[in-house]
Formats: structure tokens, C-alpha cells, sequence
């Protein structure tokens, strides 16, 4: 069995521009792949190019227009209670109640996976330690830390859980370099560590080319492409992955995508 | 007839944990909400302050009949109004609670995780009603208590226990509303929370909140037929005032046990309509 299955799966989104009728934008396109159980995969996209709203289907966020998905056998949909068991999501927002502290956000995030106080009395300092965040830092409120010691309070929220499908947004979107190396090298760790499988969604091509087996190019909705950084050179005769897309899109990863109307 | 089979082992034992990791998600609801008491206990201390002073700016108004020769029984009507003014206050800590389900997590933008955890939708309101009702209590019993000791109120007859058990199944009402409340800024993410103190008002102004439903238009009093708090209202009043145990109150009860048992799958209902809205059309979003 896959970790994930997706089969034609296409999300529009009604816009109304002032008192004109409204259109039918359009984030995904029949969007089709599979990934592998312990299997990392990155996707490349420019803004708006439907990422996130894969990563929000695929995370029972969002109620797909057409198609279907999959995760470990279970439909997004028709089983979203048990899709929800399995997965843990970190996005670009570290997003969390800013008054309270690390220990606080993560102690009730995890009593709705079902953790009870006894258990993460020991393991929320724990996972903090490995995401490297300053123990003595962990009962601060969140609005008085950096954003990188944010973001790796974000990765322990969705550690902490024992995801088996870990999505990742644009986890280090905004990081300084130092933050961002702290949280790519936890990633690899984790995939070393744990058999979990990974969806990375990102714009940054490095960042794709050393953590995932195989890269995909999604572009106004349309996986254009999915295979590894080496087969993906070759496909489109490019020097490199930055020449890939730009030969793929026909426009530079650091743009905005176009909107598509339906 | 259809004979149930007997649940196996194997099956009871899946369903005995299920129950139990909802349970514990139930706990970390509360605890959540908790915290954000304790981290925002300034800014409570603030609200409780203004909520005295408008308690203290209604109940005022018996003396100030009193004073200008109406002829009443000031403290009867002292403490008449003063239950109004906490049953106002009770509801507005309910629908503000439930309201924020869906405001505050939007703000935050830690919607989308806790809409994505392993939590039954029902679970996740009814936590969010328990610790409304808990705080709610706590809060409307301080307000009394401050309000009484201000004004020298004399209550030799109050049955406190029957007041607060038919609060209790008010709540049951009240929580039920609070959730078809709770899902409007799902819909209108700008206005939703507002419409919260909208459906309060409109609530008690059917309900006798300071004045007996007979003075409202008569299709006002039907509306109040069919509001919760015009019996919870009656109901402590009677207990509070006149001692009036739950036995004798039994035409109050009744129509809280029914009200109750309709509101709550009823705001489940709403709720599960409004997430599956803004799933459809990506608002859960806070910028969506």
C-alpha cells in the first residue's frame, strides 16, 4: 500500500470581484501522484501555485472538487477521522496562541492526540531537546521568541504526535540560514530515525534537491512533473533544477503564478 | 425485532479507547482555555471590573424608582434585576467562549490544526461549553456575591442549590446555541463573532432579562416560549426570592430538559454545515 495516493484530484475556488459575477479560479488541475511508505518527496511552486492547498486536502482541510485522495488507504473524505490519526502538518506560519508558552501550546495540541499529562510531562521536554530549542525558554510566551525558535516549536507540536505522514509547507520559509540548516538537518534526522514519510512543499531549490528522493513541479494547479532531482535534469535538458522549472513554467520560482480561471 | 449482538471483546475494547482518547481530548479543550485565562488574568480582572459597573448601573434602577416615588419592594426588586443582570452576564461568557472557537483560533491562525487533530467535532464544542459553563459559574457566582454584598441584599429564603441546578440545564440550552453562534465566523470571518452578541440580545429580550414576559407584545411572548432563559430566568428567581425548591419548579424544568435536548443536536448540526461550507470554499483560512 501507498503512504499516499492522489488520482485526479482538482480544487477550484469561487472569487467574486466586486459586483460582477463571480469566477472559478482554479488551484488544483486533475493533480495525480503517488508516494512511497518512508518516501520523501518535495514540491516545487511559486506562489499560488497550489501547494498549500494540496498540503490543506490532503490534511482534511479543504473538500476537493473532484478526483480523490488517499492516506495509508484511508479517504481524506469518506475517513477523516483516521486520515487525521496519521498525519501532523508544520507550515510557513508558525501559527499558535502567541500569549502562551512552548510547553503550553504543545501540552493541550497533544491531549487532542490523545497524550495524557503523564506522558508529556516527560516527552514534551524531550522532543524540545531534540528540536533544539532552550529548555529554559520553554514556559516564555511564544510572542517573545524568534520566529526560527517558532518554527522548531511548530516541528515539536508535529513530532510530538508520531506522525507517519509528515507535511511540511514551506517550514523554512523566513528562516535565517542558521535556523533553516537546524531544522533541514532535524528533517533528515527524523527520516533516519522514524519511518516517516514526508511531503515537502517549497521554493527552495536546495532545499529540495538534498532532502527528497524525487522532486515535483507543480505550476498554476498542474503537476508538471515528479521524479528525481537527476531524471528531472535530464528531462528538461537543464544544468540545474532552477533551469528545470524555468524551462517547465516558463517563468522563475521567486514569481507569483498567474491566476487560471476555470 | 432487530436483537443487538454483543459487542466482542476485541470491538468493546477499540470502542473503550476510542472514548478514552476523546475524553482526554475533551480535557486538553479545557486546559487550553485555561491557560488563556491565566495568561490573560489582567485583562479578565478588567472585564469582571466593567461587568460589575454595568450590573451596578441596572440594579441601581430600583432605588432609583424607589427614590423618584414609585412605590416597590427595593430590595425584591434589588435582587430581581440583579438576577437579570447575572443571567445577561452568564450568557454572554457562554456565547463569547463558543464564539471564539472559530474568532480567536482564526486570529491565532491555529484553526487549521485543531480543525485537522484527531478530535470529534462534538467533542471539541462540548469541551469548549464545559469550560464556558465552569468559568461562566464561577464568574456569575463572584458577580452576585459583590453585587449582593453592595446593595446589603437579604435573601433568607434563597434555595441556591435549586438556582444553580436549573442554571445547569439552561446551560445544556444555552451551550446548544452557543455553537449554532460559534459557526458564524466560519461563514462571515469580518462580522461572525458580532452576530454572537446580536443572538444574546435577542435571546434575553424575549425573555424577561429585567421585566415580566406579560408586559412584551404578544408575539414577543411566544418567542419567549421557546427561549431557554425566559425559564431559567422564572425558575431562579423563584428560587432565589421566594425559596422555591425544584420540586415546586418542575414547569420550569421541563422545558429546559427539552430545549436542552433539541439545542445541542441542533448546534451540531449548524456547526457541521459551517465547517463543511468553509471546507468547500477554503474560509477556514484566516485569510480565506
Amino acid at each position: 500500500m501507498e503512504a499516499v495516493e492522489v488520482c485526479e484530484l482538482t480544487k477550484r475556488f469561487r472569487r467574486r470581484r466586486g459586483a460582477g459575477r463571480a469566477t472559478a479560479r482554479i488551484a488544483l488541475d486533475a493533480v495525480s501522484f503517488t508516494i512511497a511508505r518512508g518516501e520523501c518527496i518535495a514540491v516545487l511552486g511559486q506562489n499560488g501555485s497550489g501547494k498549500s492547498t494540496l498540503v490543506r486536502a490532503l490534511s482534511t482541510l479543504l473538500l476537493p472538487d473532484g478526483g480523490r485522495a488517499s492516506v495509508f488507504g484511508h479517504d481524506v473524505v469518506a475517513e477523516a477521522g483516521a486520515v487525521r490519526r496519521l498525519v501532523n502538518r508544520v507550515s510557513v506560519e508558525a501559527s499558535f496562541f502567541k500569549r502562551m508558552s512552548a510547553t503550553e501550546n504543545l501540552s493541550y495540541a497533544a491531549r487532542f492526540y490523545g497524550l495524557t499529562p503523564r506522558v508529556t510531562r516527560t516527552r514534551i521536554p524531550d522532543v524540545l531537546e531534540r528540536v533544539g530549542f532552550a529548555p529554559k525558554r520553554a514556559s516564555e510566551p511564544l510572542e517573545d521568541l524568534s520566529r526560527g525558535m517558532q518554527q522548531k516549536v511548530a516541528l515539536a507540536r508535529a513530532l510530538l504526535t508520531s506522525p507517519v505522514l509528515l507535511l511540511l509547507d514551506e517550514p523554512t520559509t523566513g528562516l535565517d540560514p542558521r535556523s533553516k540548516r537546524e531544522v533541514q538537518g532535524f528533517i533528515r534526522e527524523l527520516r533516519a530515525s522514524h519511518d516517516t514519510t514526508v511531503l515537502l512543499c517549497t521554493h527552495d531549490l536546495d532545499e529540495a534537491a538534498s532532502l527528497a528522493e524525487r522532486v515535483g513541479i507543480l505550476h498554476a494547479g498542474r503537476l508538471l512533473a515528479l521524479e528525481p532531482p537527476v531524471a528531472l535534469l535530464d528531462r528538461y535538458g537543464a544544468p540545474s533544477l532552477e533551469q528545470a522549472f524555468f524551462t517547465a513554467t516558463g517563468s522563475a520560482l521567486g514569481e507569483e503564478t498567474e491566476e487560471l480561471n476555470a | 425485532m432487530i436483537e443487538r449482538q454483543p459487542l466482542s471483546p476485541t470491538r468493546r475494547q477499540t470502542r473503550a479507547r476510542a472514548v478514552r482518547l476523546q475524553l482526554i481530548g475533551l480535557s486538553g479543550v479545557v486546559e487550553r482555555n485555561a491557560y488563556l485565562i491565566k495568561r490573560y488574568a489582567w485583562w479578565e480582572l478588567a472585564f469582571f471590573v466593567w461587568t460589575i459597573a454595568n450590573t451596578l448601573t441596572i440594579v441601581f434602577i430600583a432605588k432609583g424608582v424607589s427614590a423618584t416615588g414609585g412605590h416597590i419592594d427595593v430590595q425584591r426588586e434589588t435582587a430581581s434585576l440583579l438576577i437579570g443582570a447575572m443571567i445577561w452576564s452568564y450568557l454572554g461568557i457562554i456565547f463569547e467562549i463558543l464564539t471564539e472557537t472559530v474568532a480567536w483560533e482564526r486570529w491565532e491562525g491555529t484553526i487549521e490544526y485543531t480543525f485537522m487533530a484527531p478530535l470529534a467535532r462534538a467533542v471539541h464544542l462540548g469541551g469548549m461549553g464545559l469550560f464556558a459553563v465552569l468559568y461562566g459559574v464561577l464568574r456569575t457566582a463572584l458577580l452576585f456575591v459583590v453585587v449582593a454584598l453592595f446593595f446589603g441584599l437579604h435573601l433568607p429564603h434563597a434555595d441556591f442549590a435549586t438556582a444553580l441546578a436549573l442554571l445547569a440545564v439552561a446551560s445544556v440550552s444555552f451551550v446548544g446555541i452557543g455553537m449554532v453562534t460559534a459557526v458564524l465566523p466560519l461563514i462571515s470571518p469580518e462580522k461572525g463573532a458580532q452576530l454572537g452578541f446580536i443572538a444574546q440580545g435577542l435571546l434575553l429580550v424575549v425573555s424577561g432579562v429585567y421585566y415580566p414576559v406579560s408586559v412584551l407584545p404578544a408575539w414577543m411572548r411566544w418567542l419567549a416560549t421557546v427561549s431557554p432563559a425566559t425559564y431559567a430566568l422564572r425558575g431562579i428567581r423563584a428560587a432565589v426570592l421566594d425559596g422555591a425548591g425544584l420540586g415546586a419548579r418542575l414547569g420550569d424544568l421541563w422545558p429546559l430538559l427539552a430545549l436542552g435536548a433539541a439545542a445541542i443536536p441542533l448546534g451540531l448540526l449548524t456547526f457541521r454545515t459551517g465547517e463543511r461550507y468553509a471546507k468547500r470554499h477554503g474560509k477556514l483560512k484566516r485569510s480565506g
